[in-house]
Parts: C-alpha cells; sequence; structure tokens
C-alpha cells in the first residue's frame, strides 16, 4: 500500500500509456488472423495469408501509393511555402506582421471540418472538378502554418551575429544564406517536412470533403469501415508502425554515435 | 547598396544619415511571404467568404443556387441541430478533461521520473501516429466488442451501472453509446494533451521542488502551489489542440457510436456530401466556427496566458 502511495505517478502514467499502445497491440495481433466474414472485428485463427497477399485487396495499394504521391508532393509544396514565410517573419521587419502571424495561426486554432467544408464551398462555386489536384491544395493549405511553426522555432533560437559574422567576411547574402542560414535552420525545416508529411499521408477530413471520387488510403479504410474490413489493412498498419520505430531508432543510434565522436 | 550619404549636387536637407536599404532589399521579405500568404488568402480566407455566400443562398441542386440573404437558415438550422451542437460540446469537453486526468501522471512521469527511459517514453507516446488513426479507432471496435473481455471486466465491477445511470452506456453494452464516442474522442487526442504538457514540465526547475520541500511542503502542497501553476502554458495549449479538434470530428461517432451519439461533424459532413442541402451545411459550420472562437477566445483570456501564442 505504502509502495503504492510513493510510485502512484508512475503506475498512473504507465496505465495511460497501455490505454495510448493497446490500439496497436490489437491492430497487430488482428494482421494475423484469418476472420470468417467480412469484417475483421473478432479473432478466429492465426494466418499468415495476409502478410503474404498484403496487396491481394482491390485498390488497396493504389491508394497506398497515391496517399504516398499527394504527401510527398504536399510537402515540398509546404515546406518551401512555409519555409519562406518563416525565414520572412524571423529576419525581417516589414508591415503587417500581425496580420501575416494571426493568418498562419488561424488554420491551426480551427476545427479542421470547417476549413474542409469551406474549402468545398469554393470549389463547388468555382465548379472545379474534385480529385488530385483539389486535395494536393488542401493538403499544402493546412501543412504550411505547422511548417512555419516548425522552421520559426528553429530560426528563432540561432545566433543572428553568426550572420553578420559571414557579412564581415565578405560573404556575400546569398553565400550566406547557403553557407550558414539554411545549415542551421534545416533541423527546423527536416522537422516541418517530416510533420507535414505525416499530417498529409494520415489526413481523412479535409480529404473527405474534398476528394470526390479520388481514393487515398485513409479514404479507402474508411470506406472499409463500411463494407467490410480485410485483414490487409491490419498488415499495412502494422508495417508502417514497425518501420517508422526502426527509422526512429536508427536515427537516435547515429545521433548519440554522432555525440560521443565529437565531444563539445 | 545603401544610401549612407545624399549625393553632392542634392541640396542637403538638414537630415541625419539614415541607414536605409535599396528598394530591392526592402522587397525581399515580401517576395518571401508572397507565395505561401497568397496561396492561404486563396484557399484558406477566400473559402471562408464563399462560404458565408453560401449560407445565405436558397435554391435547389437542379435549379441551382443563388444568393437571397436567407439569415433564416442560421435560425432553422440552430433549431434543428442544437442537440448535436451541445452533445458536440460537451462530448469534446468531457474528452478534454479525461485527456488532461489521463495525459498529466504521464507527462509528469516523463518529465521527472523517467530519467533514461526518457527517450524511449516519448517515442512510445508519438509511435501510435506512425499507424493511420483510422485503423487504430476501428481496432476500439474490437476492444469494446460485445461480450469482450473489456465490457466483461467493466461489467463485473460494477462500472457499467455507473455509466448506464449516468446516461452513459445501455446495458452491457459499449459499443454504439455515448461512452464509446468519448472514450475514442479521449483515445485520439491524448497525445495532443501529453506533448505540450511534457514540455513545459519539463522546463520547471527541479530545485524548485527541493525548495518547497525545505520549506516543509507536502508533496501534495508543492504539486499544489508550483507545479501545477508552472505547467500551465501547457495546460492551456494542451486543452486547446485537444478541444478544438474533438468539437468537430465525426470519425469517432460514426466508427464507433450510434444515431443516437451524432455529433455537429457528422451532420456538417452528411449535409455537404450526401444530403447536398449546402446552405444549411454552411451555415452549420459557420456556427460551429463563431462557437469554437469564442470560447477559446473567453478561455485563454480566463487562463491568463495570451502571450501564448
Amino acid at each position: 500500500m505504502r509502495w503504492l502511495r510513493r510510485n502512484l505517478v508512475t503506475v498512473l502514467g504507465l496505465l495511460t500509456l497501455a490505454y495510448l499502445l493497446l490500439p496497436n497491440v490489437v491492430v497487430t495481433v488482428f494482421s494475423f488472423n484469418n476472420p470468417s466474414g467480412r469484417f475483421n472485428y473478432a479473432w478466429q485463427e492465426f494466418s499468415l495469408d495476409a502478410w503474404k497477399d498484403p496487396c491481394g485487396v482491390a485498390d488497396l495499394c493504389g491508394s497506398l501509393a497515391l496517399s504516398l504521391q499527394i504527401a510527398l508532393w504536399a510537402t515540398l509544396g509546404a515546406t518551401l511555402l512555409g519555409a519562406a514565410i518563416a525565414f520572412a517573419l524571423v529576419r525581417y521587419r516589414f508591415r503587417a506582421r500581425g496580420a501575416v502571424n494571426s493568418l498562419i495561426f488561424m488554420p491551426m486554432a480551427m476545427p479542421e471540418i470547417v476549413m474542409a467544408a469551406s474549402l468545398l464551398a469554393l470549389f463547388l462555386n468555382m465548379g472545379v472538378e474534385l480529385g488530385f489536384w483539389t486535395i494536393l491544395i488542401a493538403h499544402v493549405m493546412f501543412c504550411l502554418s505547422f511548417v512555419v511553426a516548425a522552421v520559426k522555432a528553429r530560426v528563432l533560437s540561432m545566433d543572428p551575429r553568426l550572420e553578420e559574422a559571414a557579412r564581415d567576411l565578405y560573404a556575400s547574402p546569398v553565400q550566406t544564406f547557403l553557407r550558414v542560414t539554411l545549415p542551421i535552420a534545416a533541423p527546423g525545416i527536416a522537422a516541418g517536412a517530416l510533420l507535414s508529411f505525416a499530417l498529409s499521408f494520415d489526413d481523412f477530413i479535409i480529404t473527405n470533403f474534398n476528394s470526390g471520387n479520388t481514393v487515398t488510403f485513409p479514404m479507402f479504410v474508411w470506406g472499409s469501415a463500411q463494407r467490410g474490413t480485410p485483414v490487409q489493412i491490419n498488415v499495412i498498419g502494422t508495417a508502417m508502425f514497425v518501420i517508422a520505430v526502426l527509422v526512429v531508432l536508427a536515427a537516435q543510434i547515429v545521433g548519440n554515435r554522432r555525440k560521443k565522436a565529437q565531444p563539445k | 547598396m545603401t544610401a549612407t550619404a545624399a549625393p553632392p549636387e542634392a541640396p542637403a536637407p538638414a537630415e541625419p544619415p539614415v541607414h536605409r536599404p535599396s528598394l530591392r532589399k526592402r522587397l525581399v521579405p515580401y517576395w518571401l511571404l508572397l507565395p505561401g500568404i497568397l496561396w492561404l488568402l486563396v484557399f484558406f480566407v477566400l473559402p471562408m467568404a464563399y462560404q458565408a455566400s453560401t449560407s445565405v443562398q436558397t435554391g435547389s441542386l437542379e435549379e441551382g443556387f443563388e444568393v437571397t440573404w436567407h439569415f433564416r437558415t442560421y435560425w432553422d438550422a440552430l433549431a434543428e441541430y442544437y442537440p448535436q451542437f451541445l452533445r458536440s460540446l460537451l462530448y469534446a469537453g468531457t474528452a478534454t478533461l479525461l485527456c488532461l486526468l489521463l495525459g498529466y501522471p504521464l507527462a509528469y512521469l516523463i518529465a521527472f521520473k523517467a530519467g533514461r527511459w526518457r527517450n524511449l517514453l516519448l517515442v512510445l507516446v508519438i509511435a501510435p501516429f506512425f499507424t493511420s488513426f483510422l485503423i487504430r479507432t476501428l481496432a476500439w471496435k474490437t476492444i469494446l466488442a460485445d461480450g469482450g473481455p473489456v465490457v466483461a471486466v467493466l461489467n463485473s465491477v460494477g462500472f457499467l451501472d455507473v455509466t448506464s445511470w449516468l446516461g452513459l452506456t445501455q446495458g452491457e453494452r459499449v459499443l454504439a453509446t455515448p461512452l464509446a464516442v468519448v472514450c475514442g474522442l479521449t483515445y485520439n487526442f491524448l497525445p495532443f494533451m501529453i506533448l505540450p504538457l511534457y514540455t513545459s514540465l519539463e522546463r520547471i526547475d527541479a530545485r524548485l521542488h527541493e525548495a518547497a520541500g525545505d520549506l516543509y511542503a507536502t508533496p501534495a502542497t508543492t504539486f499544489r502551489k508550483v507545479t501545477f501553476p508552472l505547467s500551465m502554458p501547457g495546460v492551456v495549449s494542451g486543452t486547446l489542440l485537444t478541444f478544438i479538434p474533438a468539437s468537430g470530428d465525426y470519425v469517432n461517432a460514426e466508427l464507433l457510436g450510434s444515431t443516437d451519439t451524432r455529433m455537429i461533424g457528422n451532420v456538417i459532413q452528411s449535409q455537404y456530401l450526401r444530403i447536398l442541402d449546402y446552405p444549411t451545411a454552411a451555415a452549420l459550420s459557420f456556427i460551429l466556427m463563431a462557437a469554437v472562437l469564442v470560447m477559446v477566445t473567453i478561455y485563454i483570456r480566463r487562463a491568463g496566458t495570451e502571450d501564448l501564442v
């Protein structure tokens, strides 16, 4: 009892962690299921069928490829536009700063469905055909603000004297930017890009409104919740999880080695 | 080129030499801003205007819609769908509170007690994001399945009696009840609460805890008077990051709920995409936006952390 009182926070914290991770465990376990009906909600028997044939369901891998494609383009667009805005906000004085700042903040402070619905109102009124391009436009729009926030945080924390020093050493503005500013801002840009990729790849609400008949991976999962959930969905969910965790761990190990290699 | 010295032929006005960059240089920030800001103006601000105009249109799909300044749509929409509005705010509010209660111990654990496990725990908090949230939400259908182990345990400890007395569940079911929807909402937005909480807790100087202890504060008093007040920025941004998306969500209500748990997001989605009653959908979406903006503004004022954003 005394032990429990002393470690109450730890116990509660780990319980919350279990709550967070439980669905991932279920997704993984059920990727080895062999369900009896169309829905993969109840355990039947162990089977490797879905793992042997992850693309065995019509349109599943096509939707996955489309989502990856959209996420890559959206990341590229949002990162370029967002990083430029972040540099302008941190490094220059200009009029309408406040307005620009609130314009960047607004999309993050609004329920996604409001943006989704109003964008659809625009496309409907303009008679734009919904599909790949409308999805891409929407994704760049909502990822932009997150890139600005990530890059801004990084550039703000960097010492402006480094750039002054470069200029004192007769570096041109372009050289200063490429050799000093950009390398220092790179982690912020990378963080913004990664966040954009994740947000775009997993986006459902805005895509649901603005995709027309185009089926991204989240749209495929949504549709399958009505028609019947193939086990392959769990296979892909599990595989993505494992790959991402491995990448994170590898990055940590490389980072630790580097730190050890050059003690500071 | 900088014009530090006036050209000789100009009759020197008695001005101090101002460091004034050339026009080209002064335009640099605007060129950097232009593409991104234009994108936001065309695809974020302009759509709001179109949505406003749609909400006061009347007509039908066959004959087309026309702006007739029909403000009654707002009134009618509110009168018909106020239960879904209230339900959304209630569910989102409950989920936010649960996120705070569940998330705080974990954030505290990671910030102060984890030691060398800290990075691993942080990765575990973010890791679920790597699997599509729709797949994970569907997993709750399995976890909360009728007659499954979770429901059996909740039933045997009398938890379901309490929740059904509160009107959150019916009989021995959890799926398709408000409890399932709130559980899903809480689950989906929990990391958005934990991460800002962790960030603000991690910044607290550990010596403050020692100081409080030296001044004979009990652990509970230390938490109440030192730790919690200092973590307020994290509490405020965490609750906003949870409440705002939860209030407009329709995924959890659709996948885990029933027709009795429809939230305003479900109504807007079906009006826009299935029933195709665009004016009503636009009006509802506007009311939701206004309600959230007003609540958030009041909340930030009250919490007294305006410099937060």
